[in-house]
């Protein structure tokens, strides 16, 4: 039972993770209907952010400020900084190809997926950068009862990207960005029509999407110390999976996916082997897609001739 | 009212009426199309009245030759590398260029004809005595396996569309990768691979030597383009044009769309998985890294760039994006050709009149000796750096700054060229004119400091800005035909 508890919290983790990104997926999805490729390489980029910033306030062992100032100058940073990326992003390469056939944004995407990881790849090298979170935020706080062990990264993990979860979800629903949000992404000319800036929105939205992706590299420095330059790539994948189990382009579906995602991953891990992992993470997307395409709270689209 | 002499030739013309089977729109697009005035002009009709085999047999011809021309076997291999691009990114553009399928599980089909070659044909199944088949065996048995996955892959596409069909074959690919690394490693070889594959042989001769892989693959590349144009232009190639523009359209025009799609996949399957074989013979050992998602974005770049929908277009891709990134990146000196030669390019073919072109090179020029001039007086560890061997970069020694260590300022000077690019893309007129300046001189540094000096990332750099670049400047490719949108 205490295997379980753990493997469950350590499920519940990761998928808090997967759901953050997967959020800025369906996101994406919603306002564009863009598979935004290079969202999983914000999330990389997110970390670096986060690692540069512990070493801009003296390095882990030898930290200037106090440890709770360090993570909200990071989740500002990162936050902030990929955001602006995914703006960035949005505004040079995708914009100029919105009225162009579907594939064009899409193999775009890819373009600027590779082009990030390289660029990245080129300024910072190949090698792993450690966090070493161990220094500044101690393993023994937490609940450890027995041979369960939940540390206080994982409990600030999960904690944060759950109240991300509901402001998001609180945004979207109650503020008036929100609705136009949702405007823009149930039909963008209608949308236009109306007064809504969509240009203006569909920036918003990258924002707050890439914004979660950097804040979910932050902390997954945080939570597994390693990172490096071709992280993102499998992330933004298993993330991408999540977004389509709950439904791309719903909200909710998204949160549901990723963590469902992050535990089943962690199940198989525990109680099966870790060879087949993301194997089994794949064959559940296929899975999904061939039984229920549009995900399990997604809306099943109405074809429009 | 009379009626001008051209016109009534034409109106003549049109009383024939077009052979069965044939679009009469279509049939008349070379009495629609404008030529260019002068030799040109005739040079193109002449071009145009050739049919297309005679075409392919030159182009054949002279491919055949190439190994003659060749000096070593680093050259030989490129050209085989090539020759294997051009094949890949053919078999891509059944799904993509033509049917409109975004398939991103491509690359899987090339990976199971290569693991099918190699386990027909080496110790791995079967051990001690292993399987050896002859070609002849292997690669129809390949070949119609490749076609049933591709069926089988491509089933879901009866349902699903667009992005939903490429993720789901996106995923297929990195299972492929995931399968062949982990499941059943005395069998497969997980990440080692299989090793000593034998090479292609049948009717008692064995190819061995890179040249004789170098004219089976053409072979291979020319009947494919044979068979593909064929198809192309036959009620399948229509069908499948049809299915792209608007599927919902063609259904109604009785074409059985799912079957159309599934035959695209299948075909594409095929030459994929036959491209595999040879790679794993010519190679003699696949290991799954060989057939992961960078070098599938590497066929999309090829495709991309030569122009989705074309089989010309198709094949120069593969060529020219081969030998670009494998032949010219590894040296030096070739990968300054290659990057000067790109940039004089594309500045010759956009900046017009020739005196403005004039103007901006002798404007970066001197703007290069003031910076160093200027950076030289503040400091001189600061343009102490080596720049790499060859003549362009020792003549370039004085212009250019790089610094001792060339890292950390290599660096900002590569987010500033980014910066800059995009910024020059976003002004218009004379603050472009202007703006290219300093871009094209730091660019110049930053190649002499640290690109040159990377080749495997700088490869993949090209690779990802291709993409951008094409998708937003010209998405037909250099030789695809303009699609027109219908709203």
């Amino acid at each position: 039972m205490h295997f379980f508890i753990q493997e469950l919290v350590n499920g519940l983790t990761q998928g808090s993770l997967y759901a953050l990104i997967a959020l800025g997926y369906s996101m994406v999805y919603g306002v564009l209907k863009l598979l935004n490729f290079a969202h999983g390489d914000l999330y990389m980029v997110g970390a670096f952010v986060g690692y540069f910033v512990i070493q801009w306030f003296g390095g882990s062992t030898a930290l200037s400020i106090p440890v709770p100032l360090l993570l909200l100058f990071m989740f500002i940073a990162a936050g902030g900084g990929v955001g602006m990326l995914g703006v960035a992003i949005e505004r040079f390469a995708y914009r100029p190809l919105r009225d162009a056939p579907r594939i064009a944004p899409l193999i775009t995407a890819l373009g600027v997926s590779f082009l990030l990881e390289n660029t990245m790849l080129l300024l910072f090298g190949a090698s792993y950068r450690d966090y070493n979170t161990s220094a500044f935020i101690s393993f023994n706080i937490g609940i450890h009862i027995g041979p369960l062990n939940i540390d206080l990264v994982q409990l600030m993990v999960i904690g944060l990207s759950v109240l991300l979860m509901i402001g998001l979800t609180l945004f979207v629903a109650r503020t008036k960005l929100g609705r136009q949000m949702r405007a823009v992404s149930a039909d963008r000319e209608a949308a236009e029509m109306l007064g809504i800036d969509v240009d203006y929105t569909i920036a918003v939205t990258f924002f707050i999407g890439s914004a979660l992706a950097g804040i979910a590299g932050v902390m997954d420095g945080l939570a597994y110390n390693n990172i490096y330059t071709l992280m993102g790539f499998i992330a933004g994948l298993k993330a991408f999976t999540a977004a389509v189990v709950g439904g791309i382009g719903s909200i909710p579906g998204a949160m549901l996916g990723g963590l469902l995602i992050g535990i089943a991953e962690s199940m198989v891990t525990g109680y099966i082997s870790s060879t087949y992992t993301n194997l089994i993470v794949f064959g559940i997307l296929i899975a999904m897609m061939l039984v229920r395409p549009t995900g399990l709270l997604g809306k099943v689209p109405l074809q429009k001739v | 009212m009379t009626v001008e002499p051209e016109s009534s030739d034409v109106s003549v013309e049109q009383k024939q009426d077009p052979s069965i089977g044939v679009d009469e729109w279509v049939a008349r697009t070379t009495q629609r199309r404008e030529y260019a005035p002068g030799r040109r002009g005739e040079a193109q009709r002449l071009f145009e009245r050739v049919g297309w085999w005679p075409k392919l047999a030159v182009a054949a011809a002279f491919g055949a030759i190439v190994p003659f021309l060749l000096t070593n076997n680093f050259q030989l291999q490129v050209g085989i590398n090539a020759l294997l691009l051009a094949t890949l990114a053919l078999g891509l553009n059944i799904s993509v260029g033509w049917a409109g399928l975004l398939d991103l599980g491509y690359i899987a089909f090339y990976g199971f004809g290569a693991y099918g070659f190699a386990l027909l044909s080496s110790n791995q199944l079967n051990p001690p005595a292993g399987i050896h088949f002859a070609a002849y065996v292997s690669l129809p048995i390949i070949a119609v396996a490749a076609a049933c996955l591709g069926l089988i892959v491509g089933l879901p596409s009866r349902r699903l569309i667009g992005d939903y069909l490429a993720i789901l074959t996106l995923f297929f690919g990195e299972a492929f990768v995931e399968f062949t690394n982990n499941v059943a490693p005395s069998k497969l070889g997980g990440p080692n691979g299989i090793v000593s594959i034998d090479p292609i042989r049948g009717f008692g001769h064995q190819l061995i030597s890179n040249k004789s892989y170098f004219w089976f693959l053409l072979a291979l590349l020319v009947l494919t383009a044979a068979a593909l144009h064929l198809l192309d232009t036959s009620r399948t190639g229509r069908a499948w044009r049809a299915v792209r523009e608007d599927p919902l359209a063609a259904g109604m025009m009785t074409i059985p769309v799912n079957r159309v799609k599934l035959m695209a996949f299948s075909f594409g399957a095929v030459v994929a998985a036959l491209a595999g074989t040879v790679f794993a013979a010519q190679q003699v050992n696949v290991f799954p890294t060989d057939f992961d998602t960078p070098f599938l974005i590497l066929i999309y770049a090829a495709l991309i760039l030569g122009g989705a929908g074309s089989i010309g277009g198709a094949i120069l891709g593969g060529l020219l994006l081969s030998v670009m990134l494998d032949g010219f990146l590894r040296s030096p000196t070739e990968a300054g050709y290659l990057f000067y030669g790109v940039i004089l390019l594309t500045l010759i073919v956009k900046l017009r009149p020739w005196r403005k072109l004039v103007a901006v090179l002798a404007a970066t020029a001197l703007f290069g000796f003031a910076v160093h001039a200027i950076v030289e007086a503040i400091s001189k560890s600061a343009v102490a750096g080596q720049t790499s061997s060859g003549w362009i970069s020792s003549a370039l020694h004085n212009w250019v700054v790089v610094p001792s260590n060339p890292t950390t300022a290599g660096n900002i000077g590569f987010v500033v060229l980014l910066c800059l690019v995009i910024a020059l893309i976003q002004v218009k007129g004379r603050t472009r004119t202007i703006l290219l300046v300093p871009t094209l001189y730091l660019a110049a540094c930053v190649w002499e400091g640290v690109l040159v000096a990377q080749p495997s990332i700088t490869r993949q750099l090209l690779i990802g800005a291709i993409l951008i670049v094409m998708m937003n400047a010209r998405p037909q490719g250099l030789l695809g035909s303009k699609r027109v949108e219908v709203v």
